[in-house]
């Protein structure tokens, strides 16, 4: 900015900055317009403001491990959609066991529980694998090598499943909760002519959960603190006796729990799971990722929550196509690099370090 | 037995040959010196010791150990901790965490406390911003986090890289006196400085560093009446 105020005028930023203004003004022209209009009530919008929370923790939940990789090791780990989708397709056999045997029927808060430690188990298995043998013997190569290894590594394992499991289309059995007479996992309520999924606040909870856990995991903790050291400067860190291979693995490992965690939750109200799952979730997350400041961990859960809500309730909002909602998306991701190419959180994080 | 022992290191980085068989000691005790001009291979011979650069030949040996050949986490686990060149502290951290960094290998907690309120004694300013992340601190603050930090890990022996670097003429004393308070408390020092004035003064023994090898070793004294060192580390004559 202080640039642009000083120095000639750049032709470039003047034409970047005319689009940027006609974008704002057809935003705020269609607001304005749909509002004003009413076709909409107030409980279209709540409906799915929710439904964007909930969609919001999933992508916060998986674009951490993006962030959390990044902030690390500097490298984009495009193959986490499909660590992601791999615990998720994997607990599918154990939650599918658990509906045969009834035991989902009889029991459902532990076969939930033990869904996700499978998904969790099993994503953090990928992760380390692929760290292992794909990404570490790359640690010292320039950084295009292992973005391109990453997005080999994400194809490696798509066409895996679908080599062991078939093209076939999955779907995690519906499943029912009852607390203080709430079907909390497979009910539908009409509250004054709107549809309320409590899944949906289920899985908000479980993501909000789950990331003040990693908040206080990452601040609090030794172990969390080696991992900042080591994000700041791996040699210095490795002077204070920090074994940096150990907390790169830890990183991959908390990443992959996470997305293992958000697939079952994910697949809980979306019940689809097939070998290309990961990709459409995956690269969303990466866009949260980026939205929030990439490297920066709440960056990452601010980031997939505004994605999540901009994706349920702008096309609404702005009187479009509600199919125009990955446009949207991925429109918000370009506009954030021309405009605020640190991201949501990213400047006020470098101000910080200088 | 010589605390700390290099003997005839050869480093390189890529192809370059850095140190061309660099031999020295340090005894129980001692605070000795590694002087020499810029690029002559002192912070090299620091970060081989501390295992961040592999040597191609010789050993280096603490306490008749031999600890070459291991990676840097392990050779600080013996006993070999550096307040490195540039103080390296991490900003993004609070003052606490930092030194909390630095004992990140110990389990003795009443220890660890008890050191670190001894860091604080050292430098009191230090306890002061203890909440403050260290990207806040100045300078001379960061020279003192960065030596609290490496004596967090109650080493054999200190190797300090440069501690005068940037800091003005009062605060570089300040750091050398402390540099002897630590020493005199049991702490052996290798000191590396460009600062031969100081860093004279202050050891008992020196050697001077030129192109990668030893061209000088010996008292502090004799090292300080060399004709060749007067000139050209020392300003005179």
């Amino acid at each position: 900015m202080r640039r642009r105020l000083s120095g000639p005028v750049d032709v470039t930023q003047l034409v970047v900055s005319g689009i940027g203004l006609v974008i704002l003004l057809f935003v705020v022209y269609r607001l304005v317009a749909t509002l004003m209009g009413g076709t909409y009530g107030v409980s279209t919008y709540a409906s799915q403001a929710i439904f964007g929370l909930a969609q919001g923790g999933i992508y916060a939940l998986i674009a951490l491990g993006y962030t959390l990789v990044y902030g690390i090791l500097f490298m984009i780990n495009f193959a986490h959609g499909e660590i992601f989708m791999g615990g998720t397709y994997i607990a599918y056999f154990v939650i599918a066991a658990f509906d045969r045997s009834g035991f989902l029927e009889s029991n459902p808060l532990l076969a939930i529980v033990a869904t996700v430690a499978t998904a969790m188990t099993a994503s953090v298995i990928l992760a380390l694998g692929l760290e292992r043998i794909a990404y570490r013997p790359l640690r010292r190569a320039p950084r295009l090598v292992p973005l391109i290894t990453a997005i080999g590594a994400s194809l490696f394992l798509q066409y895996a499943f679908r080599g062991l499991f078939g093209t076939g289309v999955k779907v995690y059995p519906d499943t029912h909760l009852h607390v203080a007479g709430i079907d909390i996992l497979g009910g539908r309520y009409d509250i004054g002519g709107m549809v309320v999924r409590p899944i949906y606040f289920v899985v908000f909870l479980m993501a909000v959960t789950l990331m003040l856990a990693l908040w206080i995991l990452v601040q609090k903790t030794k172990m969390g603190k080696a991992m900042r050291a080591v994000a700041e400067d791996k040699d210095t860190a490795a002077l204070m006796g920090i074994d940096v291979d150990r907390v790169v693995v830890l990183t991959f490992a908390l990443g992959a729990a996470l997305a293992g965690a958000a697939g079952v939750m994910f697949a809980l109200y979306n019940k689809q799971v097939t070998h290309t799952m990961g990709f459409i979730p995956g690269i969303k997350a990466f866009t949260a990722a980026v939205l929030g400041g990439i490297g920066n961990v709440p960056g990452a859960m601010l980031g997939g929550f505004f994605l999540g809500l901009a994706e349920s309730t702008f096309p609404t909002l702005l009187g479009l196509d509600s199919q125009l909602k990955d446009v949207i998306a991925f429109g918000l991701l370009v506009l954030v690099l021309i405009f605020r190419p640190t991201g949501i959180l990213g400047e006020v994080l470098s101000r910080k370090r200088a | 037995m010589a605390t700390l022992e290099v003997q005839g290191i050869h480093s390189f980085y890529g192809n370059i040959e850095a140190l061309k068989g660099v031999s020295l000691c340090v005894n129980d005790g001692e605070i000795v010196t590694l002087i020499g001009a810029n690029g002559a291979g002192k912070s090299t011979t620091l970060n081989t010791i501390c295992g961040l650069v592999r040597p191609r030949q010789g050993t280096i040996s603490l306490d008749g150990e031999v600890i070459s050949g291991l990676p840097a986490h392990q050779v600080v686990a013996r006993g070999v901790s550096q307040a490195p060149e540039g103080r390296r502290i991490f900003s993004r951290l609070r003052v606490f965490d930092n030194l909390e960094m630095g004992a990140f290998l110990r389990k003795d907690k009443d220890g660890i406390a008890s050191d670190m309120e001894r860091v604080f004694e050292l430098f009191p300013r230090l306890g002061e911003r203890r909440d403050q992340v260290g990207g806040t601190l100045s300078g001379g603050e960061q020279q003192m986090l960065a030596i609290g930090r490496a004596l967090m890990a109650r080493p054999r022996i200190l190797l300090l890289d440069e501690p005068s670097m940037g800091l003005a003429p009062l605060l570089v004393q300040e750091i050398f006196s402390i540099v002897q308070i630590i020493n005199a408390e049991g702490t052996t020092i290798l000191l590396v400085e460009q600062n031969a004035h100081m860093a004279l003064s202050v050891a008992s023994r020196a050697y001077v560093l030129q192109s990668g090898s030893v061209v000088l070793e010996g008292t502090s004294a004799e090292v300080a009446g060399n004709p060749e060192v007067k000139r050209a580390y020392l300003g005179e004559g």
